[in-house]
């Protein structure tokens, strides 16, 4: 029991000394505040903003554009990578456009996407759902493509054809290849929401950070970085607990050896 | 022999090409009801290709196979294949890798498979946790959970160390003799054809080669008649073997 708990805690080492030792070294002067406030000053700041009602918002309106274009791009990513993975007409027709627009850095579009949405949501949604659909498609089509010929065969022998053979073979043997893909695509999201409200925003973390830059005040800068950290985390720790319930039977997630 | 239980097969001068290269050049077989009938030949004689044609996986280029005189079209559902990899499908638990063979769905007839392969006690385990003996035997369950009336075995026991191998033949023979389905099984090892068929077929450069009955009595012992027997097969196989490579140099020269 003790061995299991601090097994757990051991992933927070790292991150906790280098705040103590941070804390320490701002303490006494050697890190000048006006390079990098001390976490507790860090810590005051975010209670200051909580108090006034700031925080939570910006926290909330940072969340919900990241995961709507999130939801946005991953479905239409998933559903082209399920179609053009069953489908080789569909294939022939989509996929390589799909890997010309692939090419073009989608953070170079945002000159256009403010010309044409303005700094309003819309611009940040669109830019999320872009970024994330290339790797939920290419994960998914992917993993529809290597799921084992041997197993779809088995399944045709044992009589399951169209929705069972998808449900019961191909999609369980694809499920790995696609998380791979949403995982990824977890990071992709953080990184061009950060982008996108550092450019142009009303609310958000990135505009809380561009705000704050224009007043000095570092402690509200380095507080959206660490928030962006935190919130990067919890999305890969969603990822991870979706592989671990879905992907049980692969012996790489399973927690103990024997079931 | 019982008739109400295993499929009639019957193969009309089958031939099947991969482009130019002809696999079979015409065959001709009859199988009855119930009957176990092992096909032996080197590597690319066309076996494992003749089994597919059988299962449905195939078409045929030439000529028919009939079911109970009735032609084959696709997957027949009263056919079931045990391929040399057990093929699980490795996010089931055993017994739901099971009850896909089970035309029902039905959870107690999958648990009833299960209990005659002697995996009862594995039922919650996931696939990759077991060995290959054991995969095998799940397999086994699923094909024979669905109460095939034809039983196709594409070298399932190849990749089994020879002790399990010998287990496994016992246990097919076992449930053959039980449930009479019809059974097919392509071989490369002539004493496991010896041990459990009672119709020995080798099949050379895509065509039957030797049609030979097994009349000896079950379970099999390793005897004078079966060791005499088995040479007679092994030394056509080597002299086929030579004069395929015979052929071959004359052909360079």
């Amino acid at each position: 029991m003790k061995q299991l708990s601090l097994q757990s805690l051991a992933p927070w080492g790292i991150p906790v000394l280098v705040m103590v030792l941070w804390q320490i070294l701002g303490q006494y002067g050697l890190i000048s505040n006006q390079v990098l406030p001390t976490p507790s000053e860090v810590l005051k700041a975010a209670i200051q903003l909580t108090e006034k009602g700031e925080l939570l918002s910006f926290i909330q309106a940072s969340t919900g554009r990241a995961f709507l274009g999130f939801l946005i791009g991953g479905s239409i990513g998933f559903t082209l990578g399920i179609l053009n993975g069953l489908s080789r007409i569909a294939e022939k027709l989509t996929d390589s456009s799909i890997q010309m627009i692939r090419n073009i850095p989608h953070l170079a579009m945002i000159p256009l996407v403010i010309l044409w949405f303005g700094i309003g949501e819309e611009a940040k949604v669109f830019l999320v759902s872009l970024g994330v659909f290339f790797p939920v498609y290419l994960n998914t089509f992917h993993g529809m493509r290597s799921v084992d010929p041997g197993l779809i065969e088995m399944g045709k022998v044992y009589g399951l054809r169209g929705w069972k053979l998808f449900w019961q073979v191909i999609l369980p043997g694809a499920l790995s290849s696609i998380l791979v893909g949403i995982r990824y695509a977890l990071g992709i999201m953080w990184l061009t929401l950060i982008v996108a409200e550092t450019i142009s925003a009303d609310s958000g973390i990135g505009y809380m950070a561009m705000n704050a830059r224009e007043f000095m005040q570092m402690d509200v800068v380095v507080l959206s970085i660490l928030l962006y950290a935190l919130l990067g985390k919890l999305s890969d720790w969603i990822a991870s607990l979706m592989e671990r319930k879905w992907l049980q039977w692969h012996h790489h997630y399973r927690k103990t050896i024997m079931n | 022999m019982s008739t109400d239980k295993g499929l009639d097969l019957s193969i009309r001068s089958v031939t099947k090409h991969f482009g130019q290269l002809q696999v079979l050049k015409g065959i001709d077989l009859e199988i009855e009801p119930g009957e176990f009938v092992a096909i032996v030949g080197r590597s690319g004689c066309g076996k494992s290709t003749l089994l597919r044609l059988i299962a449905g996986l195939e078409e045929p280029t030439d000529g028919e196979i009939l079911i109970d005189n009735q032609k084959i079209n696709g997957v027949h559902k009263e056919i079931r294949v045990l391929f040399q990899d057990a093929r699980l499908l490795p996010w089931k638990k055993v017994l739901d890798n099971v009850r896909i063979g089970v035309r029902s769905g039905s959870i107690e007839i999958a648990r009833e498979a299960l209990q005659e392969v002697g995996l009862a006690d594995r039922a919650e385990a996931w696939p990759s946790v077991l060995s290959g003996g054991q995969k095998q035997r799940v397999a086994l369950a699923r094909a024979l959970a669905g109460k095939p009336k034809l039983l196709l075995l594409d070298e399932p026991l190849g990749a089994l160390d020879a002790l399990t191998r010998i287990k496994m033949q016992s246990l097919i023979e076992k449930l053959w003799r039980e449930q009479k389905f019809t059974s097919l099984l392509v071989t490369h090892d002539v004493t496991e054809a010896v041990t459990l068929a009672d119709r020995i077929i080798m099949i050379e450069e895509g065509r039957v080669a030797l049609d030979l009955r097994v009349p000896l009595p079950r379970p099999r012992e390793r005897n004078s008649h079966f060791l005499q027997l088995e040479k007679v097969i092994l030394s056509k196989l080597l002299v086929e073997e030579n004069d395929h490579i015979d052929s071959r140099q004359n052909q360079v020269i």
